[in-house]
């Protein structure tokens, strides 16, 4: 059944929204916050203003009026002219709000990186173009579309060449769905290393992706008899390669060239790019220029030495796709503080195998498990909201969250992973269960060891 | 086998998929129309450097010995790898870890990690040195992976790498490697007195 989901109280007081947390010891709870003052005033406010709110509902309650509420500034003159054009940013208010590369795993030079999305400040299921997440193998490129060419030969009947004007001709298809690095949470399996969510999940991103059925073009392209796999090349400065089987390619994969409404931002692959449902971000090659379609895969570079799993025996297993399914409480998250009373616990459950059947909430640390509430759209391969309220009484606690796919898959916890796995060293595709425990102050962190 | 392997992992994993499919106000047909220009593979020839790794198809003609790959890799390589390839200011070793992938500390190089030698020429040529990669000559690609492959201790100091036997190199972990076989975990849906 399903909860009316009303007006929350602010009662969460997230002193270290900031992912860059790790700079600071997690005790340095207010110290070093820009604005820390007008923050203070806003979460006050805030507080003031749910008062009334519940004060409203409650008729009879008397209430002294210690801060009577005064009419506002903005109130009281003109707000700012629209602008004879713009491109509308955010409030500086949410300055706060940044991707971000991590702290955790240091890097010593930031052309083959990443930045993170800050999940815990993501609201819906769409993550807004600027904090999409990125990985590239040698920086962002700048390509213009107007000389940007893709290529499709190999075994085809007819090597054919495209421009982005030829490419944006074709009726369009949207779809949402969630992009997933495999390296996503590899800093955090035996140890907690990170300490936000943005730090541990941040190489998730979801959104509305747009352009057109890779099967139409090679359909053009017209496949030769044994054409099983094909290669997908970047025109950035690493040219990076990925081998893709055919089968994939022909049942939803898409060259997409627009997100959430605009087109690709540079970093996500402008113009052009492949987009793969439900597999590791770093099949979706970004800045596609050519396709060359084979009988077999190449065994390059990012297929073999990189984005391959330990095995327990000394093997690797190689061209492990599929992201499969997995959750992560956003709200409350490691580096908040909380305050006794309801809190709507929220987080993201998604699957590279299909639909988000369920998903269960633990407050106790694993013993007890209550499914939550999903909230539509519920959609396959793509990010789904789930909300399940809790009452904390102010002792300790351990919460976590555990999806279930479509296909009956239950996540796994990081010890069922490591039966068949070896955790040691740069691990890829951990789709474990992620806790983050609460103290009897109300301080957020990672518990995953 | 390993190729059928796959395509069956694949085919299953699709159709478990297909009960979830996204709810589109249409399937979308294809239309008919097609807007691609056609091109001759000869004008694709700048572009087409992929290099399929195991039997090295693709390689181009040229050759590099052990030695000019040293003056190469000192000249543009070793300011980020360091010295000998034993890892500088940036990225770590690229020698050694042979043997140990059966340990706790597994150590990644293209000695001990790559199935196939191609696999260096390929992502030299396209990747490296990434402030002008693709500004190396064919030659100077040999070279320096004939340069990794011998402090790797592969090939001979005197060898000479080029598309014959460049792919005719065995790399120590060339039976490396399984096929994707997830799901490899069966959770169970406990609800309570779990644990």
């Amino acid at each position: 059944m399903r909860t009316k989901l009303g007006a929350m109280p602010d009662v969460m007081v997230d002193k270290l929204g900031n992912s860059n947390a790790t700079a600071s010891p997690p005790t340095n709870t207010a110290a070093g916050i820009p604005n820390d003052a007008s923050r203070r005033n806003f979460l006050r406010r805030s507080s003031t203003l749910a008062g009334s709110a519940l004060a409203a509902g409650a008729a009879g309650v008397s209430l002294s009026h210690a801060a009577p509420l005064a009419i506002p500034d903005s109130n009281k003159g003109y707000g700012k002219p629209i602008p004879a054009d713009d491109y509308g940013m955010p409030s500086k208010f949410e300055s706060k709000v940044r991707r971000r590369r991590t702290d955790v795993f240091v890097n010593r030079q930031n052309f083959s990186d990443w930045s993170m999305t800050p999940l815990q400040h993501q609201h819906g299921i769409v993550t807004p173009n600027g904090l999409i997440f990125e990985r590239h193998h040698n920086g962002t490129p700048d390509i213009d579309p107007s000389t940007h060419k893709l290529v499709i030969h190999g075994m085809v009947r007819q090597p054919l060449e495209f421009s982005m004007d030829d490419l944006m001709r074709y009726p369009a298809v949207s779809r949402f769905h969630f992009m997933e690095c495999s390296g996503n949470g590899l800093a955090d399996w035996l140890k907690n290393a990170s300490t936000t969510v943005q730090q541990t999940h941040g190489l998730l991103s979801g959104g509305q992706w747009t352009g057109i059925p890779v099967s139409w073009l090679l359909d053009e392209a017209g496949l030769q008899a044994g054409a099983t796999w094909a290669l997908f090349e970047g025109a950035d400065g690493s040219g990076h390669v990925r081998s893709m089987p055919m089968k994939k390619l022909l049942d939803d994969c898409l060259l997409v060239y627009a997100l959430n409404g605009e087109m690709l931002r540079p970093e996500n692959g402008y113009p052009l790019r492949l987009f793969v449902p439900g597999w590791e971000g770093n099949v979706s090659v970004k800045w596609l220029r050519r396709i060359k379609v084979g009988d077999q895969p190449w065994h390059a570079r990012s297929e073999t030495a990189r984005y391959t799993d330990p095995m327990p025996d000394g093997k690797w297993r190689q061209f492990s796709f599929e992201m499969e399914c997995k959750s992560v409480i956003t709200r409350p998250s490691g580096g908040m503080h909380i305050a006794r009373g309801m809190h709507e616990i929220q987080g993201f459950a998604w699957s590279g195998n299909g639909k988000i059947k369920a998903v269960d909430v633990t407050t106790d640390g694993g013993k007890n498990w209550q499914e939550a509430v999903l909230e539509e759209p519920v959609m396959d391969k793509c990010l789904t909201r789930f909300r399940y309220r809790w009452e904390w009484q102010g002792g300790p606690a351990t919460i976590a969250s555990r999806a279930v796919d479509s296909t009956g898959y239950v996540q796994p916890s990081v010890q069922e992973l490591q039966k068949p796995r070896a955790i040691v060293g740069f691990v890829q595709h951990h789709n474990g269960i992620f806790p983050w425990s609460v103290s009897a102050s109300g301080e957020v962190k990672n518990a995953i060891a | 086998m390993r190729l059928l392997k796959l395509v069956l992992t694949v085919t299953g994993a699709l159709v478990v998929a297909g009960c979830a499919t996204q709810e589109m106000s249409q399937p979308v047909a294809k239309p008919n129309v097609a807007y691609g220009k056609p091109i001759a593979e000869a004008d694709i020839a700048a572009w087409n450097i992929d290099i399929r790794t195991p039997d090295g198809k693709g390689l181009p003609a040229g050759r590099g010995t052990v030695a000019e790959g040293k003056a190469v890799y000192d000249a543009k390589c070793a300011v980020c790898h360091g010295a000998e390839a034993k890892g500088g200011p940036v990225y770590g070793t690229m020698v050694g870890g042979i043997g140990s992938f059966k340990t706790n500390a597994r150590v990644l190089t293209p000695g001990s990690m790559y199935p196939y030698a191609p696999i260096l020429f390929d992502y030299i040529r396209r990747s490296m040195p990434m402030d002008r990669p693709q500004s190396m000559t064919v030659n100077e690609v040999y070279a320096v992976s004939a340069y990794i492959l011998q402090l790797n201790g592969l090939i001979p100091d005197s060898a000479v790498m080029d598309q014959n036997s460049l792919a005719r190199v065995q790399m120590p972990n060339r039976d490396g490697f399984i096929v994707d076989d997830r799901p490899d975990t069966k959770a169970v849906r406990c609800m309570t007195n779990c644990k």
